[in-house]
């Protein structure tokens, strides 16, 4: 069984508003909800906690992700004390979002040398195509956020899961960008994610077939930089686990503290598969961490391992 | 690893170092920037790789460096076009960034002569010099990894003094974002080069180099020099050679129309698109 070890902290993320989300998407791969409140919130406190630990290890920046983050009351707060210290990016849905939340945060990043990255997850440029995905009404709701957001001049990275078919990745971006544009996002950044086949997506579509695991074999001449468990960690309320997509399976809990989740870590699952054919998918463009998303590296399944795991 | 030992003038300026990063085949900006170099005086002159890309007639870079003993790092696209891989190991994503740095990458691997291509392949991934007891690594993305963008606002404090102290460093000099800066720190001093290839999507034509300065009290002086050079000739060339029209917008704009998707928000907040 494979197994990475982690050669350096590059980023910690949080869970910061556990599996709580206002929004119920059927492609969700920990299947949050308003109703999911199997992982819990994180505290300023906690997230203080954390950054002094990973500090120790030279981290280079943060991510904030969940559920909905900007649910948890104190994810202002939490950002605006995390830019003191380092790089902060949130994964927001952009429907909760709130003047007064922007302002400061506009304020705390201009005080800050580092950046403030927003994420915002739209999976349609259009209500028909985003809203059967993400809920009625998510599209306007969350263009109505990215309208927010650039006239608090940020500059939102969209982040598309490709629930369309690879081919159309140029049209479907061309459409993006027109609409985005059209919504007052003069110069659109935008991300295309691959589908992880497990939570709410393993019942819209499938979930990982035996052969999609990553073996000894397709590792044996890789840049192991490329998989997210080789410099990440994320923190939940029940301890630090290896990445953000496994928080789930129960392994992937590595202990307590930063230090006791810098161990190896088995890469089993469906879902390491996923991020061996894309790269780091988690991780900004920024990092230099990613692989090309248009054409994945496909593990064909005669030579594949055949008591894959999901 | 290579080491140098530099002989220390007796003066203020104890030594006086000129690094540069990201040539892309711009011979011409190279030509003005050896020339500035000359008229100040330098102990060495250290490129930090990425010799190829974006410009036109990549061959006329080599003679360029070695004739004036330049000392070269190898960057991700010497070892890619070195090594004829496949692409240049930029890690784009986006469709568009990926459509013209494959334009990029084919045609300066097309246009490599075979000796300068073993020239590549022959550079060290980093340089380590040794000036009296300081330390002074040289390398092209990060220590960690060649291809690692590491920009003034995603580049923790934490991460930069973890580097130089687990790299027993005093200075840590890289490049590789295409944006210059530099930081102070407990431990020692981060500095990214800037590069000769293209204007730093600030609106001016002019590309920038970097004078490190060691003084008798072993402080450092970082000194970011602007280069002017006939761009608009560039931009003829650039044409002439069939290269985009989007590549040479930004020569003579000096706003970047390319590989956008890197910059995190400060630095693309800065630029226009």
């Amino acid at each position: 069984m494979p197994s990475v070890s982690l050669t350096h902290l590059d980023e910690l993320w949080f869970q910061v508003s556990g599996t709580h989300c206002n929004l119920t998407c059927d492609h969700c791969f920990i299947s949050c909800s308003p109703h999911n409140r199997s992982f819990g919130y994180l505290s300023l406190s906690d997230v203080q906690s954390s950054i002094a630990q990973a500090t120790q290890e030279g981290v280079r920046e943060f991510y904030f992700t969940g559920g909905e983050p900007f649910l948890n009351p104190e994810m202002v707060d939490i950002l605006c004390w995390t830019l003191q210290h380092g790089p902060a990016t949130v994964l927001t849905n952009g429907t909760v979002l709130k003047e007064e939340w922007l302002a400061k945060l506009q304020e705390a990043e201009r005080q800050s040398r580092y950046s403030l990255e927003f994420r915002l997850s739209i999976d349609g440029f259009s209500p028909e195509t985003n809203d059967p995905i993400r809920g009625d009404g998510t599209f306007d709701r969350a263009m109505a956020g990215v309208s927010l957001l650039c006239e608090f001049e940020f500059l939102p990275i969209i982040t598309a899961t490709r629930v369309w078919d690879d081919e159309s990745d140029l049209e479907v971006l061309a459409q993006f960008k027109t609409v985005l544009k059209a919504h007052g996002y003069s110069r659109p950044r935008i991300k295309l994610l691959p589908t992880l086949q497990i939570g709410a997506e393993e019942n819209r579509t499938r979930g990982y077939l035996q052969h999609e695991v990553v073996t000894d074999t397709m590792l044996s001449d890789f840049d192991q930089h490329n998989l997210v468990c080789s410099h990440s960690r994320i923190v939940t309320d029940r301890g630090v686990h290896v990445c953000p997509i496994l928080i789930e399976s129960p392994e992937s809990n590595l202990g307590q503290s930063i230090s006791e989740s810098l161990v190896p870590f088995e890469i089993k699952h469906g879902a390491c598969y996923t991020c061996y054919q894309y790269g780091s998918i988690c991780t900004n463009a920024s990092s230099g961490n990613t692989l090309s998303t248009t054409e994945p590296t496909v593990n064909p399944p005669d030579t594949a391992r055949e008591d894959g795991d999901t | 690893m290579v080491i140098h030992s530099v002989i220390n003038q007796n003066t203020k300026i104890k030594s006086r170092f000129a690094l540069f990063g990201g040539v892309y085949s711009n011979y011409l900006a190279l030509e003005a920037t050896l020339q500035d170099i000359r008229q100040r005086g330098v102990d060495a002159i250290y490129c930090l790789g990425d010799l190829g890309a974006f410009g036109p007639h990549p061959d006329r870079v080599f003679p360029l460096l070695q004739n004036n003993h330049v000392i070269v790092v190898q960057g991700n696209y010497d070892d890619s076009v070195g090594n004829a891989l496949n692409d240049c190991q930029c890690g784009y994503t986006d469709p568009r960034d990926n459509h013209f740095a494959q334009i990029s990458y084919d045609y300066t691997l097309q246009n490599t002569s075979e000796p300068n291509r073993e020239f590549m392949r022959g550079l060290p991934p980093e340089i380590r010099l040794t000036v009296d007891d300081q330390n002074i690594l040289l390398c092209h993305g990060s220590p960690h990894r060649t291809n690692e963008f590491l920009w003034e606002s995603t580049t923790s404090d934490y991460y930069l003094e973890h580097l130089l102290e687990v790299q027993h460093a005093d200075v840590i000099a890289a490049t590789h974002t295409g944006i210059k800066w530099n930081r102070k720190l407990d431990r020692g001093l981060f500095v990214n080069v800037g590069v000769l290839g293209r204007p730093e999507n600030d609106g001016s034509t002019n590309v920038w180099y970097t004078l490190l300065e060691l003084h008798t009290d072993n402080s450092w002086t970082v000194n970011h020099i602007p280069i002017a050079y006939n761009h608009t000739a560039l931009a003829r060339e650039m044409q002439q050679e069939k290269l985009p029209d989007e590549f040479v917008d930004t020569v003579l704009s000096g706003w970047w129309t390319t590989c956008l998707e890197i910059l995190p928000s400060k630095e693309r907040r800065r630029g226009k698109h």
